[in-house]
């Protein structure tokens, strides 16, 4: 165990944690941070999607001994209050069907649009091929992330 | 108009109450939603006084109202579309509507099942009715009031009117005297030219609270002083548990204890939704995820073969039959071979038309193909999880399930305890498909918290969730045509079976429409366990029937759409034996819709485009997909849908479930695939399990719905099973190949 200070959506949070546990169970389990979604624990579906000093980074396989000083954005820092393009542009969309993909949907859509504002459906294939969305919602975020292209 | 005798959920209306103080009556306020873009806070006062018009409905002083959503919801938006139903009859503005989600409560709230695209079906008059008892209360305590006839007062957004006396209030104004009006003993439902809300697209009211990563779903769940659960179950099907050493595991950090679960009593009568294959598992308690998943592989367990064994399973009627699970360590390649050895003799005969075996000797030519498709796991993104609470001879239980109902018993009688001692909050559900039908990882949950005397969060990795079984069967079918010089269809024949269920439905099109038919099944037994997997059957068997009736165009010289109408027209106007279960007019209405919405005539050869239609679980679906190859790999441009449900509650809800069946088929027909071998399922994570993703989803697609004033039917799982058989026949006119072993591509990168 170690006393761990994390930069979280602005706050600085302590926790004493295994310094390999996964930065997505430390948001979990000790910060109650439930956004961030476990889907495979192998950085293959996406689910647990987050911004590391705002790169889209999966935290199931990331030991929380390896942030360091970077700063850590999950769904609830993306904005206070649902305002952020990409999320209103989902709503407008009505993208989600059971949801629990769409969290880490929106972060690696957010960060795309960051890094390239004006995305080209293949650059949204590329960015967006490591989110797996098993209820099939893929054509509602592209359209989503084009929206929030022009929202931006 | 339609005046319906209010007798179901009359029992709902017996236990009408004020709550005073304005609270939430459950403890999961989590689970609430509005239905403007803002949050509840933001934009609605809360109400001093709630009146409880029934068990559904709640109405407040100010005229906020919620309304209890009944059934569970995975994604079908049903905690959207099932409280327009009752919004609309009750003249609500939607814009003051809260919606909660019911806690699991038969009484009151009658089948909580999400499944079988029953919900809206089954919900259709029961809640409309909820919402005209609401609106007849209402509208009798304004006319006692305001001394004037009930029929002289209108209703709507949430207000009532006396227009002669120019006198309005608001539903909140009126709710405490409606309390005191008798239930009517019938209602009058609206007419459908009325509807305000049914028919027109509402957003889903969960919406900002999933893209604001809000907790809803059962891994979310979390109270204080809870423990974390992980089990270990055994590695291959056939295998049981043996010897466990727990001892390295038990000095792992924050390892509270590791206990050994039996999910079932001895002689335990299960009931058909209590399908498990590893009812003896181990579980290791800690303070956190991840110090049980690490605890987890410290466990040294010695596992052995089971023997072949007989069960009790009772029935959905209550009728008990006894099923024998065999031993032994299955393998895919012997899967295959046992199949095509079946399909090589006779089956058992489901239906006979005419005389199919003197027709097929009589036949000019044959034509004879066979299909055959893997087990697939459902892989829903939420693992299965559940928590529970176990004290004294009671439980509470939070866990994402589709059918509360069916295992309530199960939990019961694996903690010796009554039903109703067991309280349970149904979770939204990060995906079903028919999974959580299956309830056995609420039993286990249930037994952790007994056994450790805690509560418990209990979830299962990626891997426990993807190699537990309950997957769609492996099957396999034959078809066969006769045809004479003239190339006219004399006789048809399927032959259809898998393991360990047929996948065969014999009264289906082309059933009906040809005068010699003959339909045979046969089954394997097995210990790989199934269930229901979005449309079962239907989900291979539209598939190989629309492959094989497209092949059969071709050998006729016909238009894919031309032939399947010419039949559909023979079904409708003479129809061959009288068991066909479909509509052969509403069938043919979605070719017709799909061929002028897709310009099929106008095909000047540059399209390569598969056409399939199915008709399942009481709607009609066809598709036309458009494919291209580029570098070897398909790429499906465009696909376009027609669908028959009958009245589209919600229409861009039901567009966006079209839309997710159409991805999630395109999906597994090119690549879904469990196999097996020794027992031992072959893939447990998406580095080998490979998924549709982003940059292989179809391009576009353009969704319709024919137009009609038909009760509705489901949306779930229709447009699903013929879009296998889309994406076979645009395969064919891109590659020039047919294909008739699902996946078509599995892990390969381009198409063979």
């Amino acid at each position: 165990m170690a006393a761990i200070t994390l930069h979280i959506n602005g706050e600085k949070r302590q926790v004493d944690v295994d310094p390999a546990t996964p930065i997505l169970w430390v948001l979990r389990d000790h910060l109650q941070l439930m956004g961030t979604k476990y889907g495979c624990g192998m950085a293959q579906c996406g689910a647990c999607t987050i911004h590391l000093d705002g790169t889209a980074m999966r935290s199931c396989v990331l030991p929380v001994s390896a942030v360091g000083d970077k700063k850590i954005t999950t769904i609830e820092g993306l904005s206070a209050d649902g305002s952020h393009p990409v999320q209103q542009a989902w709503l407008q969309h009505d993208v989600p069907q059971c949801g629990y993909c769409q969290a880490g949907q929106i972060m690696s859509a957010s960060a795309l649009l960051q890094d390239n504002p004006n995305p080209s459906d293949e650059d949204i294939d590329t960015a967006m091929n490591g989110n797996i969305c098993r209820c099939g919602t893929y054509t509602r975020i592209k359209a989503a992330i084009k929206t929030a292209s022009k929202l931006s | 108009m339609k005046t319906l005798k209010t007798t179901i959920g009359r029992r709902s209306f017996l236990k009408r109450s004020t709550v005073a103080g304005g609270g939430l009556v459950l403890g999961f306020s989590w689970m609430v939603s509005s239905c403007q873009d803002k949050s509840v806070e933001e934009i609605l006062a809360m109400p001093e006084e709630w009146f409880e018009m029934n068990s559904y409905l709640k109405i407040g002083d100010n005229g906020v109202v919620t309304i209890y959503a009944p059934n569970p919801e995975f994604g079908q938006n049903v905690r959207t579309s099932m409280p327009m139903l009752i919004a609309d009859e009750l003249d609500l503005d939607w814009q003051k509507v809260i919606v909660e989600q019911a806690p699991y409560h038969a009484d009151r709230y009658g089948a909580q099942f999400t499944g079988g695209s029953r919900g809206i079906m089954t919900r259709w008059e029961p809640l409309r009715m909820v919402g005209a008892s609401a609106r007849y209360m209402l509208v009798e305590a304004a006319a006692q009031a305001w001394q004037v006839p009930a029929s002289e007062i209108t209703t709507a957004e949430g207000m009532l009117h006396h227009e002669p006396s120019g006198q309005s209030a608001g539903f909140g104004e009126m709710a405490s005297a409606a309390m005191s009006i008798e239930v009517p003993e019938e209602v009058t439902l609206k007419e459908i030219k009325d509807f305000k809300l049914i028919g027109r697209s509402q957003k889903n009211v969960d919406g900002k609270d999933i893209v604001m990563g809000k907790p809803m779903f059962g891994l979310d769940y979390h109270e204080e002083g809870m423990l974390y659960a992980a089990i270990v179950h055994p590695p291959a099907f056939g295998m049981t548990l043996g010897v466990v050493d727990d001892s390295a595991a038990r000095d792992m950090p924050g390892i509270k204890d590791v206990v050994k679960i039996k999910t079932y009593p001895e002689d335990f009568t299960k009931a058909i939704f209590d399908v498990n294959a590893f009812p003896e598992i181990v579980a290791v308690v800690g303070n956190s995820t991840y110090e049980v998943m690490q605890a987890k592989k410290k466990l040294n367990i010695e596992w052995k073969q089971f023997d072949s064994y007989s069960e009790s399973l009772k029935g959905w009627s209550g009728e008990i039959s006894e099923s024998t699970v065999p031993r032994g360590l299955e393998s895919s390649d012997s899967h295959l071979s046992e199949m095509e050895a079946l399909a090589a003799k006779n089956g058992t005969v489901a239906r006979r038309d005419g005389d199919p075996k003197s027709a097929f000797s009589k036949a000019h030519r044959v034509i004879e193909r066979s299909y055959s498709a893997p087990y697939l796991a459902h892989n829903c993104m939420e693992p299965m999880n559940t928590f529970a609470s176990f004290e004294g001879d009671r439980v509470r239980i939070a866990t994402p399930v589709q059918i509360p109902s069916l295992i309530v018993p199960t939990v019961a009688g694996a903690l010796g305890i009554p039903a109703e001692n067991i309280e349970m909050e149904m979770t939204r559900m990060g995906g079903g498909f028919g999974r959580r039908a299956y309830g056995h990882y609420i039993v286990e949950a249930a037994l952790i918290s007994k056994a450790v005397g805690a509560p418990v969060k209990m979830i299962y990795s990626r891997e426990d969730d993807m190699t537990h079984g309950i997957y769609r069967p492996t099957y396999h079918a034959v078809y066969r045509a006769a045809l004479d010089e003239d190339n006219n269809l004399l006789a048809f024949h399927v032959k259809a079976g898998g393991i360990p269920e047929t996948p065969l439905f014999a009264d289906r099109f082309p059933a009906g429409a040809v005068d010699h038919y003959l339909a045979e099944s046969w089954e394997i037994p097995s210990n790989i366990t199934i269930g229901a997997f979005r449309a079962p059957r239907s989900n291979f068997i539209a598939g190989a029937e629309q492959s094989f009736l497209d092949e059969l165009a071709e050998e006729m010289g016909k238009d894919p759409i031309a032939f399947r109408l010419e039949l559909l027209d023979r079904a409708e106007n003479d129809p061959v034996g009288e068991r066909n279960d479909y509509d052969a007019a509403r069938y043919a209405g979605v070719l017709e819709l799909v061929r002028d919405k897709s310009g099929w005539g106008q095909n000047d050869g540059s399209l390569n485009r598969g056409v399939s239609a199915y008709f399942c679980h009481s709607t009609y679906a066809a598709h036309v997909l458009d494919m291209q190859l580029k570098d070897g790999k398909p790429i499906v441009k465009k696909v376009t849908t027609a669908i028959d449900c009958g009245i589209v509650v919600n229409p861009d809800a039901a567009t966006n479930m079209a839309e997710g069946a159409i991805t999630d088929g395109v999906g597994n027909a090119l690549f879904g695939e469990m196999t097996f071998k020794d027992g031992v399922p072959q893939k447990n994570n998406f580095h080998q399990y490979r998924m549709i993703r982003m940059s292989e989803a179809p391009k576009e697609i353009d969704v319709h719905f024919v137009q009609n004033e038909i009760a509705p039917t489901g949306m779930g799982e229709p447009p699903f099973p013929p879009i296998f058989g889309a994406v076979a026949n645009a395969l064919y006119r891109s590659t020039g190949k047919r294909h008739y072993s699902q996946p078509f591509m599995g892990d390969s990168e381009v198409i063979g």
